[in-house]
């Protein structure tokens, strides 16, 4: 029973992979922790830490496809964002050792701040985009995935959502492949991406994509099957397949369907089903790409239904009922739950140190009223609710710095940023130096909690190194606070920070108490090795 | 046979150990599984639910379509009623009666209950309670386990496998406290289910 993130990293175990490299983000955290927990990985020296943020870890992992070996690259959706720059050129550079970069997105945002669709990414890029189906097809593709991106020397994409990473199911294991050996490529310049070495390797990543695209129609994970009713053929993206199989559990499908689970679009599948069905159903777990493809700018073709004219609505994931709805089934659903429930949204831990933090900043910004506070990702973006309502932005990782300045520059002083110890070294320390050469009057917290909280207490690439950063960059040591997230030391801490808000310059202050789920984690594993000795 | 269950409680309350015991003695029975999780910011105190789907034929979707469920295994009253929507007609709701009050505006207890008891089929237990009779509350998500366990077509000998091999890493006094709320549970439904 493995979840469809521990496919992937089982699969990746299996199939000769050296090294992974990630930064945390749900629903793709798991991909990293699995290989590390694992002892086959271990024992074949797997490499496998956690990178300060998705773009080392990608440009790492491309680093090790230059000597040959096999790597993996994961993040979330928008961790793609940060390593677009190097995800981008990677298709250009093309890879030497196998290189699939997973990306897990989440639509309907169960854990993210938008549900952008990675398949735009990689036709942008013009890499080739595996999307599994389901936890069995996830493992298989890592397979398919390395032996795709030797033999074409590209990257490849695996583009899964949280319900599959975040589902769990009994999964056939292939064979162990070992590892590759150290194999420079053949070509010294293949990766040095100067205008007109550049130029060759755009052409020929253009001239890929015809043989990519007959990888598509043949490799056996697209695939066509024609149904006897003739007035609708229907596209099912990657995990749709599944909610359009659970429609049909008792019956055959009477519908051309085709299974859409590898890009670039198969164009002759594509026409041979639109062909043959009056009308055509796209379902995409994601944006409606395909279904914006096929359509056109003029729609002037048969009638597409899907998203885009509502059959299936805009924005969210897919489920059975909402699959089936677009079919036209009628269903028979639970009576509905009663009015007095009350929504129950996540919050804070007891004795989390970031609430002893906030409640000190926030008495000490009585003075200058609310809407001062730019924050970034992680649990403290939490403190935006009730009761602290301690926050106003939470936008990308090491935007709270950034956004402190410019607020500053346009006369907000003080601007203050909130932002996690994890989070300052993915992005934040390059917005730091930008405050200290421009002087900005902001005060920054850095809530150390040692740890990466949100995604389940990782380590973090900070641990330790806060104020030698800090310095390093250039903020003055007498502003260089530390405090003890605590009660006891509330007035305390409130006069310090009080004092760092009226200082017209860059201030950092680090609140720095362990994560409390770390710290309860750390104590029972200490007390089950003390009950092993006695 | 199939069964397609809803487990639901608060972040942090063992719902995906429960989960856990019913896939591990599934899987001895040679079911097909599949089980979908919440990860993530939701865990923190919020509102959480698994999708649990076993069957003898292959399972296509992660998630159970709404009312299709055969069972809502609850951890805390207002949880088990969240789900009502997914519950088909002849469905059983099974839960603890303890509430979890981490929301200001958390309803009377006494509404909750005479909602659920207004359901064709349920069991409600004072988990809680039947956990600190048998060692520790901690063992609360066990005893609705066993409470459950008449609903799942499943052996007891599996499911009481199942616990043995989950918990065995923290000790035999944790197994035992385990098994003994799941026994607990069981006896509870078979006097009032």
């Amino acid at each position: 029973m493995l979840l469809g993130d521990e496919a992937i990293a089982q699969a990746g175990i299996d199939a000769g992979m050296s090294g992974i490299y990630a930064y945390p983000g749900t629903p793709s955290t798991e991909i990293m922790e699995y290989v590390q927990a694992s002892k086959e990985a271990k024992e074949t020296n797997i490499r496998a830490l956690w990178s300060a943020n998705e773009k080392t870890a990608m440009e790492s992992a491309l680093g090790m496809s230059y000597a040959g070996k096999r790597a993996m690259v994961c993040m979330k959706h928008v961790g793609l964002n940060v390593a677009a720059d190097g995800f981008v050129n990677s298709a250009i550079t093309g890879a030497n050792g196998g290189l699939i970069v997973v990306a897990a997105d989440d639509p309907s945002m169960h854990s993210s701040q938008n549900e952008q669709d990675s398949r735009f990414f990689g036709k942008f890029s013009f890499i080739p985009i595996l999307e599994p189906s389901n936890q069995q097809e996830a493992y298989d593709m890592v397979h398919y995935g390395f032996e795709l991106s030797e033999k074409f020397h590209i990257p490849v994409l695996l583009r899964i959502t949280t319900r599959l990473a975040h589902s769990r199911t009994g999964v056939d294991l292939k064979t162990k492949l070992p590892q590759n050996e150290i194999k420079l490529p053949d070509n010294l310049r293949q990766f040095v991406l100067l205008p007109n070495i550049a130029r060759k390797q755009y052409r020929e990543l253009l001239d890929k994509q015809p043989n990519l695209e007959k990888e598509s129609a043949n490799s056996g994970f697209n695939s066509l099957s024609e149904g006897p009713v003739k007035s609708l053929g229907i596209i099912a993206c990657g995990l749709a397949n599944n909610y359009l199989m659970e429609n049909f559990q008792d019956e055959e499908i009477p519908y051309s369907v085709l299974k859409l689970t590898q890009y670039p679009v198969p164009v002759d599948m594509i026409s041979q089903l639109y062909d043959a069905s009056d009308a055509i159903l796209i379902l995409e777990d994601g944006y409606p790409i395909i279904e914006e493809l096929l359509r056109g700018i003029l729609n002037s073709g048969k009638v597409i239904h899907g998203r885009l004219d509502g059959t299936v609505p805009r924005d969210g994931e897919l489920n059975p009922n909402i699959v089936g709805k677009a079919l036209g089934k009628q269903f028979r659903i639970g009576s509905e739950a009663p009015a007095f429930i009350k929504g129950r949204p996540p919050k804070l831990c007891d004795g989390c140190s970031h609430t002893d933090a906030f409640v000190a900043l926030n008495e000490a910004l009585e003075p200058y009223g609310k809407g001062r506070v730019f924050s970034d990702i992680g649990c403290y973006t939490l403190s935006a609710l009730e009761p602290l309502e301690a926050i106003n932005s939470c936008v990308d990782m090491g935007a709270s710095i950034t956004m402190a300045i410019g607020a500053a520059d346009a006369g907000l002083v003080p601007a203050i940023a909130a932002i996690g110890d994890s989070t300052f070294t993915h992005s934040g320390i390059t917005g730091l130096l930008d405050a200290v050469n421009n002087n900005a009057p902001i005060t920054v917290l850095i809530l150390d909690n040692s740890t990466t909280g949100m995604t389940g207490g990782q380590t973090s690439s900070a641990f330790g190194k806060v104020e030698d950063i800090c310095r390093g960059v250039g903020v003055s040591e007498e502003h260089i606070k530390v405090l003890k997230p605590l009660r006891k030391f509330h007035e305390e801490n409130v006069k310090t920070i009080k004092k760092e808000l009226e200082y017209q310059g860059v201030s950092v202050i680090i609140p720095r108490r362990e994560c409390i789920q770390t710290l309860g984690r750390r104590m029972r594993q200490k007390a089950k090795v003390k009950a092993a000795q006695l | 046979m199939k069964k397609d269950i809803i487990l639901a409680g608060v972040g942090g309350q063992g719902i995906l150990s429960i989960a856990a015991c019913i896939g591990m003695a599934a899987l001895s029975e040679d079911r097909h599984i599949k089980q979908a999780e919440v990860h993530g910011m939701s865990q923190r105190g919020g509102a959480v639910q698994s999708h649990l789907r076993l069957s003898s034929k292959p399972i296509a979707s992660d998630l159970i379509p709404e009312g299709k469920a055969d069972l809502i295994i609850a951890v805390e009253p207002m949880e088990s009623l969240r789900y009502l929507p997914m519950l088909q007609d002849n469905g059983w709701i099974i839960t603890s009666i303890n509430p979890f009050v981490n929301i200001r505006d958390y309803p009377p207890i006494e509404t909750i209950l005479q909602e659920i008891w207004k359901q064709p089929q349920h069991i409600t237990i004072d988990a809680d309670q039947i956990a600190k009779e048998c060692g520790s509350v901690k063992a609360a998500n066990m005893v609705i386990l066993g409470a459950s366990s008449p609903f799942l077509d499943l052996k007891v000998e599996n499911l009481e496998k199942a616990i043995r091999s989950i918990f065995g890493s923290k000790g035999e006094d944790v197994v035992k406290l385990n098994l003994a709320a799941y026994h607990a549970g069981l006896a509870y439904a078979h006097k009032n289910g």
